[in-house]
Order: C-alpha cells, then sequence, then structure tokens
C-alpha cells in the first residue's frame, strides 16, 4: 500500500466539454453541451459504471479522462496528479498506467501491424521486456487470458472476426498493468460467452493487481453485474449516482427509472410482458443540483 | 407460397496465406414476408459472413462462395449481376451493418446519405428527399432532425450513427431488412424504441427481418425463430420460445447460462467478483475446424460420434414443429448437470 491509499485514483470535478460548430463569418452558431459540469471519483480497485442516453456524453466523459480530448472546463486528478494541465509530452507516464479499451474493435488496431505485435507494442514503449523470448511468453500468456488462441498472434486484424479483435485491444490494454482502465462499451461487440470471459477477466485482473474501471455501457445487467457504482448520464449531467445495489433497488431519477425498466429480459414470456416506465428526456436545468437523497446516493433535483 | 428467402447450402471459404477459411458451411433455411429471424452465436462463427455473401459483399479474393443459392423472390442473388444487385441493395433489401464508422461515408452529410438512397432507389425529388432524411433521422428517435442532416459523421455519438444507419436501412421501404448488431450501442430505451419501430414496420408493410445479434435479451423480445451458429454451421434453430426454454444444442445452452442473472444482487464493493459461467475452451480455428460436430471439442457432453462426424440439422424429438438441431447427443436428461458443472468450469 502506498501513501495514496484511500485517495481515490480518479477524482473528476465539474468537467465540461462544449463542442461549437462555426458558422458563416465564424459565428458561433450551434453549442452543443456534450459534457456540462460532471463530478465523480473512482476508487482503487474500484469499477464505476458510466450509463445513459445515447449521446449523453459518456464517450467524450472517457475521452477528457485519457486526455484525448481537452476539456472546456473542470479539473481531472489521477492518482492524486492534476492531469488537466499537464501537456502532451508530460503525458507519458500517464499513459502507461491509465488504459483504455474503444467501443470500435475495427478501428482501434493497425491493420499493418500483426496482432501478436500490436499486443507487444506498450509492452516495448514503457521498456517493460526487452528479449524477443520474454516477449513471445508474455504475448502467449496475454492471447490466452483473453481467451485467444495464442497461434494467431502472427495473423492481421482483417482476419479477425469483431469479438476476436476487441480481445485483441483488452490484451493490449492489460499489458502493462495499469491502475486504471477506461472502458468505452468493451463488451458491446463480443458475443456473451466472451462477454462473460472477459468480464470475469476484468474481475480477475481487479482482485489480483487492484485495477480500477471506468466501465462505459449500455448493457445494465452487465452493469449490475460488474460494478460497485453507478453514475447515470442524461445530457451531459450526471442525473443520479449510487452503489450498484441502492440504485437498482430504489432509482429516484425519472429517467433512471426508465432506463431500469427497458432492460431487455433474456426470455420470450417475460420479456414480452415487461411493463416500460416511459420519460420523456428533458435537458436539466443549468441550476439543478445533485442532492443526497440517502448516504452515497445522489439524485438531480428536478424543476 | 414460395418463400421471401430461401438460403440453401451456402457455403463461403477464404483463401489466405494461412490456409483456407471455413467461414460458413451448408447454412440452409428460409424466411417468409414478415417473419423475423434472429441470428446468434459464436464470435468468428459466420454470422456476418453469411448475409454479406447473399449480398455480394464480400471481397473476393480471398472470399468464395464455394456452394449454395440464395433465392430472394425467387431469384438468385449469389449469380446475380452486380447492377441487379446494386438494385436491390438499399431498395427492396435494406442493411444496417455491425460497423457504423466504416459504412458511413465520413466526408458526407448524414442527411446526404440518406438522400442519395432514396433518390436512387424511389426516384424522390431533392427537396422530397431532404424533407424525408429529417423524417426518418426523428423516427428514429434522433433529437433536433433538421440541424442533424447537416451534419457529418464524426458529429454523431455512437448510438446515433448507429440510428443513422437504421434510418438508412429503412429508408426505401423494404421487403427483407438484413440487420447485423443494429441496436448494440444504444442505451435500452432508445433500443426499446427502435424495436418498436421494427415491430410496426413489420406490421405495416410486412418486412422481414434478420437480426444479427449477440443481445440474448433483443432476441426474446423481437424473433419469431432463432438460430444458432457456431464454427460456419447452425446448431439449433426454431421458434424463439422453443429454444430458450427447450434448448437442445449444448453450445445454445452454454450461451444462455453464461448470462448474468437478470435478477442477481448486484455488485458490492470489496466483495470478491461472482464469476459468469464460461464457455470452456477456445473458438475453433477455422482453417482447420474439428472433424467432427465444431462443438465437440469444448463440450463435455461429446460423444465419441460428435468427434468424428458432423451432424446434420435435424427436427429435433420431442420438439416443437421446425425445432432443428444438429447434435448426436439428446442435451435434455443432461441439463440439469450441465447448469451445476457449468458453475464450476
Ligand atoms: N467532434 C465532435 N463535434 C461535435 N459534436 C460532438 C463531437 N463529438 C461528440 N459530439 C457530440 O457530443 C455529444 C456526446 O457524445 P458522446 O459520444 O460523448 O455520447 P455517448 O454518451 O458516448 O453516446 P453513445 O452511447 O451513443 O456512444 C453528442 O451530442 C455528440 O453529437
Ligand atoms: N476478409 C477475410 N479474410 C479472411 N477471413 C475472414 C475474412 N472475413 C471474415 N473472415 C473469417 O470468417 C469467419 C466468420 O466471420 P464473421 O465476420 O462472419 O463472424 P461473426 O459471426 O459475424 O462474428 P462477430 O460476432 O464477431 O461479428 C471468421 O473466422 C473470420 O475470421
Ligand atoms: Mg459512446
Ligand atoms: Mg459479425
Amino acid at each position: 500500500m502506498n501513501a495514496l491509499a484511500g485517495r481515490p485514483v480518479l477524482e473528476v470535478e465539474n468537467l465540461t466539454r462544449h463542442f461549437i460548430t462555426k458558422g458563416f463569418f465564424g459565428r458561433e452558431e450551434h453549442r452543443v453541451r456534450a459534457v456540462d459540469g460532471v463530478s465523480f471519483t473512482v476508487g482503487a480497485g474500484e469499477t464505476l459504471g458510466l450509463v445513459g442516453e445515447s449521446g449523453s456524453g459518456k464517450s467524450t466523459t472517457g475521452r477528457l479522462v485519457l486526455r484525448l480530448d481537452d476539456a472546456t472546463a473542470g479539473r481531472i486528478h489521477f492518482e492524486g496528479q492534476e492531469i488537466t494541465s499537464l501537456r502532451r509530452g508530460q503525458l507519458r507516464t500517464m499513459r502507461r498506467r491509465m488504459q483504455v479499451v474503444f467501443q470500435d474493435p475495427y478501428s482501434s488496431l493497425n491493420p499493418r501491424m500483426r496482432v501478436g505485435d500490436a499486443v507487444a507494442e506498450p509492452l516495448e514503449a514503457h521498456g517493460i521486456i526487452k528479449d524477443k523470448k520474454a516477449r513471445q511468453e508474455k504475448v502467449a500468456d496475454l492471447f490466452q487470458r483473453v481467451g485467444l488462441n495464442p497461434r494467431f498472434a502472427t495473423r492481421f486484424p482483417h482476419e479477425f472476426s469483431g469479438g476476436q479483435r476487441q480481445r485483441i485491444g483488452i490484451a493490449r490494454a492489460i499489458a502493462v498493468e495499469p491502475r486504471l482502465i477506461v472502458a468505452d462499451e468493451p463488451i458491446t461487440a463480443l458475443d456473451v460467452s466472451i462477454q462473460a470471459q472477459i468480464v470475469n477477466l476484468f474481475m480477475d485482473l481487479q482482485e489480483e493487481m487492484g485495477v480500477a474501471y471506468l466501465f462505459i455501457a449500455h448493457d445494465l445487467a452487465m452493469v449490475r453485474h460488474l460494478c460497485h457504482r453507478v453514475a447515470v448520464m442524461l445530457r451531459g449531467r450526471i442525473v443520479e449516482t449510487a452503489a450498484t445495489e441502492q440504485l437498482f433497488a430504489d432509482a429516484r431519477h425519472p429517467y433512471t427509472q426508465a432506463l431500469i425498466s427497458a432492460m431487455p429480459i433474456p426470455d420470450p414470456d417475460r420479456e414480452q410482458a415487461r411493463q416500460r416506465i416511459f420519460y420523456e428526456a428533458v435537458t436539466p436545468p443549468a441550476d439543478a443540483r445533485l442532492q443526497e437523497v440517502s448516504p452515497g446516493h445522489w439524485v438531480l433535483d428536478q424543476a | 407460397m414460395a418463400p421471401l428467402l430461401d438460403v440453401r447450402d451456402l457455403t463461403v471459404r477464404f483463401d489466405t496465406r494461412d490456409g483456407t477459411v471455413q467461414a460458413v458451411t451448408g447454412v440452409t433455411y428460409s424466411l417468409e414476408a414478415g417473419e423475423t429471424l434472429a441470428v446468434v452465436g459464436e464470435s468468428g462463427s459466420g454470422k456476418s459472413v453469411h448475409v454479406l455473401a447473399m449480398m455480394g459483399l464480400i471481397p473476393k479474393p480471398p472470399g468464395r462462395i464455394a456452394a449454395g443459392q440464395a433465392l430472394f423472390e425467387g431469384r438468385d442473388l449469389l449469380t446475380m449481376s452486380e447492377k441487379e444487385m446494386r438494385d436491390l441493395r438499399g431498395g427492396k433489401i435494406g442493411m444496417i451493418f455491425q460497423d457504423p464508422m466504416s459504412s458511413l461515408n465520413p466526408v458526407l452529410t448524414v442527411g446526404f446519405q440518406i438522400v442519395e438512397s432514396l433518390r436512387r432507389h424511389l426516384g424522390l425529388s431533392k427537396k422530397a428527399a431532404w424533407a424525408r432524411a429529417a423524417e426518418l433521422l426523428d423516427f428514429v428517435g434522433i433529437p433536433e432532425p433538421q440541424r442533424r442532416v447537416k451534419q457529418y459523421p464524426h458529429q454523431f455519438s455512437g448510438g446515433m450513427r448507429q440510428r443513422a444507419m437504421i434510418a438508412i436501412g429503412i429508408a426505401c421501404e423494404p421487403k427483407l431488412l438484413i440487420a447485423d448488431e443494429p441496436t448494440t450501442a444504444l442505451d435500452v430505451t432508445v433500443q426499446a424504441q427502435v424495436l418498436d419501430l421494427m415491430r410496426r414496420l413489420r406490421k405495416q408493410l410486412g418486412m422481414a427481418m434478420i437480426w444479427i445479434t449477440h443481445d440474448m435479451g433483443v432476441v426474446a423480445g423481437i424473433a419469431d425463430n432463432v438460430q444458432v451458429m457456431y464454427g460456419g454451421r447452425v446448431q439449433e434453430r426454431g421458434p424463439a420460445r422453443a429454444v430458450f426454454h427447450d434448448t437442445r444444442s449444448a453450445y445454445t445452452w452454454g450461451l444462455l447460462h453464461s448470462l448474468p442473472d437478470h435478477d442477481d444482487p448486484p455488485a458490492k464493493f470489496g466483495e470478491k467478483g461472482r464469476r459468469l459461467v464460461q464457455i470452456p475452451g477456445y473458438p475453433p480455428d477455422m482453417t482447420d475446424p474439428p472433424k467432427g460436430d465444431p462443438f465437440a471439442p469444448r463440450n463435455r457432453f461429446a460423444t465419441e460420434r460428435c468427434h468424428l462426424e458432423v451432424p446434420p440439422l435435424v427436427q429435433a424429438a420431442d420438439a416443437a414443429p421446425g425445432h432443428l438441431v444438429a447434435a448426436w447427443y439428446d442435451l435434455r436428461p443432461l441439463r440439469a448437470e450441465a447448469a451445476v458443472a457449468g458453475g464450476a468450469a
């Protein structure tokens, strides 16, 4: 345990990202409040689920945390260090300790690189392994951990299906044993038996190395299974956050209630009888604030 | 009456440096007007390739259609000229691809891409087509459609791109919609809306659907029939209720039991992770697939025969009519044991 024990790995404060579309003569035409004053923390070894409306700013939040995009306002602390003001050159160490698994397994791999090399790349870039034999063994081990046949290491990305490619991306992310993995819909493209493998793998890695996850997903059943806490986003804001059991048992915000009621049930009889709660999403008023309704359970107040 | 789509013995191969990939082997089924068939299965089992092959969209080489027919309204899609095919695609047969980023053109606005299809297939005027494009975006639940039609794909979120793809897929009111993972990137409320929309189209237009998905909840909600694929072959097919409640293939059983329990109490911080049931072993290397039942090496109930001989897809004993399974074993007496054993695997 280090001096930081107890302090969250990730602290996000009032994070904001607006996209401005310019019209003629550079006049501001439209402002998309993709992320609009979002605050949350992720503890060491904890999994925070980020769920919510499509287009509510989940991926943008992930990209800001990873410093792949620059915030309009707000602050991010990673392992106690303020990272929003770091310049490109200073991001190197952070990059190793914070890894990413993307939603889209197609565009995240270099088509001209053998997948084994792609997995070994971060290990080499950070000088973790040097000789060829250690490298080969490590790659084989990583392939096995994500449920891929190690013999596939010499093949190219186009020779794999979507799900297989996603597993390669995960092998790459866990290669350097990061403290935090931002996972943006990491299992969306996988078949359910592989989803189970990957989710088990995420839990094993958490137990073994204490890695924390910011887990962005739409599959609420999986979020419920995997995450310790959940934050629900709507139109760039967090509208509710709580410990997972609390959120599923006692959702307060009408959007959260609608979301939970729309979870599909893998049983034709129950699914077709399911009652949905409808909620016409509205943009939360700018002055709405999160209120603590019970310890650790926060809900955005409504007009 | 002849079915809308009649697929026979569809077999697709890829000749690669590492050998011949046996991507799809002997896939046979038919689809009636208005019917929804969900296709589920292992990643790499040939779900996408089998529909891409029908639509003339696999790269040749390395791909080739080694055998089979796919009759759409009586005409074989596999021997059609490229021009005939282009008229069908996006017209009578709508398609939604698995990968919206590479199937939307990044340098054209989303609206323009819908308009192009409407003008080509329905001969709409420019003005009518643009109005219709905005209507379609509204239809699939994209807010502010008038503004969104003028945006480029990168300005959309993942789920919005997927809905744009759906709008393009249904733009010309197709007879058959082929949808490859169409709702995976959507939040569940939007997903529910899209499914409602699809049910409406099915009813209003008699549109048939092939719906490729990993989401068993979606399958439960929308499918008339379910087809389960593994290793390029169909393992089980039948009415949705039968496949869920009277499962006959060990692979299907494994799939259904690897889902998180819907009523599971959720995670507590610090709690030792509860493991999901996983199917042991690796998916097959399709350049060198197992000799017999492709699932046999991972199936603890496999008999000797399963390892030696490929089982044919036939009507399952004492099952619902049209409930087919490819298995040498009888899963029924094994299910209880499988459920217990699965947890330890
Ligand atoms: N480069 C960009 N330019 C303009 N607008 C953008 C850009 N990137 C994202 N947006 C907008 O920001 C908002 C949030 O997008 P984001 O991708 O973060 O959503 P999301 O919650 O990840 O959605 P999904 O669940 O669909 O993936 C959307 O309205 C999107 O259109
Ligand atoms: N261009 C190609 N060259 C070589 N092999 C290919 C090519 N395209 C697909 N394959 C192979 O064909 C098989 C079937 O792939 P397909 O994309 O149909 O899988 P899928 O069932 O759709 O999987 P997923 O659920 O991951 O999308 C896989 O083994 C894949 O590696
Ligand atoms: Mg996203
Ligand atoms: Mg596919």
